[in-house]
């Protein structure tokens, strides 16, 4: 080469660069985890946000105003033992006073208010919204529960070992699927009701109550069979992935590879699934209260609220719309935020 | 075959793997992916196992460790057969395997710590914590990985690195015998020779012996001390790695070789290269007799009555061919 | 005039973490009847410049800066309209995966005659004679009944061969190959690249061949371009580079890949790992790696030099030579890197 050079350079600058100067140019990207990156992109998804921040607000409202709120769901204000019943407490519109009340407040004292009435029973009728909401929740929560656990089994099983097994749960799958499910729930919920009751009298299961474990029974042996298919298609497709093999070849056996390498990859879409199940147990617990089959009385849920209010519908519409209206609101956020899990964190989406 | 038992440390005998394939509403057509192949790997010995698609190495490897059941033949390791479940147990503690995507072969869900640690984890070989961590670094240490690293995720490495990942797991149980399954294949040309450079080393200090499974027939020559050369299911050709690439015998052998473009370009020019053609023929519909008669300039009709035996032609060096002595 | 003239292209794409710099600032020439080897490793952005070329880049991908010249005619910025007049008729690609390349929906006759009647005025029947004459032309045998079946009834080797005809349908005046045979088979590989030469002497056309694997460069290429990390490292006629590299990088690579003679001794790998394209050290994109990285490489990139009449490269190194043996003045006013 036989150029001048113009350039700014000295000499110096053609000594060796040092491990430590070409160490620096190089440097690792700070550690984030597949879960971290769904959890960013799902606070970015403003509706699931406000869907999440809804369900919460009703949940720890559903858990706490009990704690404060002077009225209960059961006492039923206008009886009192001994005295004659008074019918001043029945059917109170909001922001309506019984007969003792109002003497209260003309004698100065300050009563807390009926905020939505009471009922035909004289109940105050918020706290048993509040109650009916917790019930709901906890059942939809606890259903949703079983649901997961034996879906998540019985695919797993389906789906690893594959074969004669496979072949048994997954045609049992099937004859479930073919079963019309309001029908079988109906039935199966009323053979419970009548046959439960004298097997756990006395339990402490009796606490709950017959209607509610037989719920629960319902939601096992019928709703878990979407969560299985889920969950067999997935360990399908993961049970042919390299590190399967690898852990093979190490000598783990069945067991440990589903609990280490095939479950914790299913986990985004089993945390999807289940929130989207829940708003579907929350909904039949709530159709099956409204037909009778629920919860026992005096114990309200949303459904039996609404059931109750069929009888003075013309002069109250208040005491339908409430529940209806907070069955919808949970049942619409906990779907619209299932949506958003889904989209921050389904593999396939992923740039 | 070739080495008497005591002296092999692997030996196969007869080997069959067939895979039943559905190819229509109730009949299945096996597919035979290995189809009685036998060969023994000496102790300390690096033994290259090349071919094409369909030909069955990666069946062979996998097979070998039992992670598919053999549907017949024989597998004797240090001289006895691996057959019941104790047996395998055993075995799997002395034969591992590298396999060939940095990227499958990791679980996105596991730290390097934990990924390395498996195998330890599996046959419950450290009781306390600080020994088994003890364990893992050392193994990390050994294959050039940072030890700062343990507790990030696979995913946060390049390809050499995963790969060196993938090593260290296959050392936690202090081996003796190691199937490498295209371990280079999917790393860039830069990162392959410090991977390759890895697995010399190792087998130098800890005294490895290889079954290595490679299309790269450079790279294959370049670590194996003896080759083998398979197509549709059977084995064509075993020999030293020298002979069989400047000395082949077999016509699927030589044109194998004089296709492999040469990184020089006055050689590559010049090379007269034996083109095959036709295309590989399913391992479905393999041809009868001897399954490289299709693309074969020299077959007869003996090639195709019956698949030739697999012989020794001169010292150490098998081929398996009807008409070896003609055309050499 | 060359064929094709490319001056400081550069591309980036801009993702959810950053601008990746895919191609930053390269500069090379494709002469007629020329075969064009481009080789480097993943990230060094060979891809992308072909996509650049075609443009056809993903939608995240740009092309920030440079000209891309078709004799004459400047591409970058020159709109659809131009460019579906380029694309399948004077510039064609084929891919790396035969596989996915091809619809599965559709005969092979079916996307042959489409890619025909698109570009040419030929009639249906017209376009279906051509496209078996194309068939033969791969050396695919009985083309008549290949017409009417799909791609999934055949092989890697063969969709290539279907890839290749199609994309030959129109007499393009440049085939770009993006590692055409990565995906095959040794023995096929040898069939197609054999298929290729004999094509590009019959029809005269250029091509740019984007592989990493430096064997089938030797066997192809009449000039090699060698890029790392988007940048150009040197360029050249295939024994000049081969035989007299003048970049640590293409040095490096020489000295690793493993070949007849290596056996049983130890290879000289490239130390470190491939650089992020996200994290872009200032300076040489190698120095990190680089054995013999002097200051001056990690601060300040190397402009592109003439090493000779038929090679230039961008190594620090080179001006060190150069000062060392007399032939380069530091701090002169006059004359500045040849581009």
């Amino acid at each position: 080469m036989s150029k001048k050079f113009s350039l700014h350079v000295n000499m110096d600058s053609f000594l060796p660069a040092t491990e430590e100067e070409k160490a620096y140019m190089v440097q690792m990207r700070p550690s984030s985890t597949f879960f971290r990156d769904g959890v960013k992109r799902l606070l970015k998804n403003k509706v699931a946000t406000v869907s999440l921040i809804v369900i919460v607000a009703i949940t720890l409202a559903s858990i706490f105003v009990p704690m404060f709120w002077p009225y209960s769901y059961e006492s039923m204000l206008g009886v009192s033992p001994g005295k004659p019943v008074d019918a001043s407490y029945n059917n109170l519109r909001p922001f309506q006073y019984g007969a003792t009340e109002q003497a209260k407040l003309a004698a100065g004292e300050r009563v807390f208010p009926h905020v939505f009435g009471t009922d035909s029973s004289g109940r105050d009728y918020f706290i048993r919204i509040v109650y009916g909401t917790r019930i709901s929740l906890a059942v939809g929560f606890f259903a949703s529960i079983i649901v997961l656990i034996v879906g998540l089994t019985l695919g797993s099983i389906a789906g690893y070992f594959g074969g004669k097994v496979d072949m048994i749960i997954m045609r049992i799958v099937d004859i479930i699927y073919s079963l019309p499910d309001m029908l079988m729930v109906i039935l199966l919920a009323s053979v419970l009701k009548v046959s439960l009751g004298p097997v756990i009298e006395g339990t402490a299961l009796a606490r709950i109550g017959s209607n509610i474990i037989s719920l629960f029974i319902v939601f096992g042996v019928l709703y878990w069979v979407s969560m299985s298919r889920l969950i067999r298609g997935q360990i399908l497709s993961l049970r042919e992935q390299e590190y399967v093999l690898a852990a093979q070849a190490a000598g783990a056996r069945g067991g440990w590879i589903i609990r280490k390498h095939l479950l914790p990859n299913c986990i985004s879409v089993v945390i999807i699934s289940t929130a989207l199940q829940i708003p579907n147990a929350i909904f039949t617990e709530s159709f099956l209260s409204f037909l009778g089959l629920g919860v026992n009385a005096p114990m309200p849920s949303l459904g039996s609220l609404a059931s109750d209010a069929l009888n003075g519908l013309a002069s109250y519409p208040y005491r339908l719309v409430i529940p209806a209206v907070v069955i919808s609101l949970i049942v619409l956020s906990l779907n619209l935020f299932g949506d958003g899990l889904r989209d921050a964190f389904d593999p396939k989406l992923r740039t | 075959m070739p080495e008497k038992s005591s002296e092999a440390l692997v030996e196969v005998r007869h080997l069959k793997e067939y895979f039943n394939i559905n190819v229509g509403l109730f009949r299945t057509k096996p597919l035979k992916a290995v189809d009685d192949v036998s060969f023994s790997i000496k102790r300390g010995e690096t033994l290259g196992l090349v071919g094409e698609s369909g030909c069955g190495k990666t069946t062979v490897g996998r097979t070998l460790l039992h992670l598919y059941k053999p549907t017949d033949g024989e597998i004797l390791f240090e001289g006895k057969p691996v057959r019941t479940r104790e047996e395998i147990n055993a075995f799997r503690q002395k034969a591992t395997m590298v396999f060939q995507d940095p990227y499958s072969s990791l679980n996105p869900r596991m730290t390097v710590s934990d990924i390395i640690g498996e195998p330890l984890d599996v046959h419950k070989k450290y009781g306390s914590k600080t020994d088994r961590e003890q364990r893992i670094l050392e193994l990390m240490d050994r294959v050039g990985l940072n030890s700062e690293h343990a507790a990030r995720y696979a995913h946060e490495f390049s390809g050499g690195q995963r790969q060196r990942i993938g090593i260290a797991r296959a050392l936690a149980l202090d081996p003796s015998f190691i199937v490498c399954d295209e371990p280079v294949s999917a790393l860039d040309v830069s990162i392959q020779a410090q991977v390759i450079n890895m697995f010399d080393e190792l087998q130098d200090q800890m005294g490895l012996t290889y079954l290595f499974i490679a299309h790269d027939i450079l790279v294959v020559r370049h670590i194996s001390d003896r080759i083998a050369v398979m197509y549709l299911g059977k084995m064509v050709e075993l020999a030293d790695a020298a002979e069989i690439y400047e000395h082949p015998l077999h016509p699927y052998t030589k044109s194998l070789m004089s296709a492999v473009p040469q990184p020089d370009p006055k050689v590559a020019r010049a090379n007269k290269r034996i083109v095959l053609s036709g295309d590989i023929p399913s391992p479905l519909n393999a041809p009868s007799g001897c399954p490289f008669r299709t693309r074969c300039a020299y077959a007869t009709e003996k090639c195709a009555e019956s698949m030739p035996e697999f012989k020794e032609q001169s010292a150490g060096h098998f081929v398996a061919c009807h008409r070896t002595e003609e055309l050499n | 005039m060359p064929l094709l003239e490319v001056k400081d292209l550069r591309t980036s794409f801009f993702t959810p973490t950053g601008e990746v710099k895919a191609v930053n600032g390269i500069s090379f020439n494709l002469d007629r009847r020329k075969v064009l080897g481009i080789v480097g490793e993943s990230g060094s952005g060979k891809s992308v410049t072909a996509y650049s070329i075609m443009q056809i880049l993903a939608s995240t991908g740009k092309i920030v800066g440079g000209s891309i010249k078709l004799d004459g005619q400047e591409l970058v910025d020159a709109g659809e309209k131009v460019m579906k007049t380029v694309r399948g008729n004077r510039i064609s690609i084929i891919f790396q995966d035969p596989m996915t390349s091809l619809n599965p929906t559709y005969t092979i006759g079916h996307q042959l005659m489409e890619a025909i009647m698109l570009h040419t005025d030929r009639n249906k029947q017209q376009a279906y004679d051509r496209a078996v004459e194309m068939l033969r032309l791969v050396n695919i045998n009985e083309p008549e009944k290949r017409m009417k079946q799909y791609p999934f009834e055949h092989s890697g080797g063969m969709r290539q061969r279907i890839m290749i005809a199609m994309a030959l349908a129109c007499e393009p005046d440049i085939l770009i190959a993006d590692e055409p045979t990565t995906a095959l088979d040794v023995t096929i590989q040898a069939q197609i690249l054999e298929l290729m030469k004999s094509l590009q002497e019959e029809l005269g056309m250029a091509i740019i061949l984007i592989t990493h694997d430096l064997g089938v460069v030797a066997q192809m290429c009449d000039e090699v371009i060698v890029m790392y990390a988007g940048s150009i490292c040197e360029q050249g006629t295939a024994e000049e580079i081969f035989y007299r590299p003048r970049h640590e990088y293409t040095k490096g690579l020489m000295r690793s890949i493993p070949t007849a003679d290596t056996a049983g001794t130890k290879l000289h790998p490239i130390t470190g790992t491939p650089i992020d394209l996200l994290n872009m050290p200032e300076g040489c994109p190698f120095a990190p790696r680089c054995d013999n990285a002097m200051k001056i490489c990690l601060t300040q990139r190397c402009e592109r030099m003439q090493v000779n009449d038929e090679h230039q490269a961008a190594c620090w190194m080179n001006v060190k030579a150069g000062v060392e043996d007399g032939s380069i003045e530091i701090g002169g006013e006059d004359g500045d890197a040849d581009a």
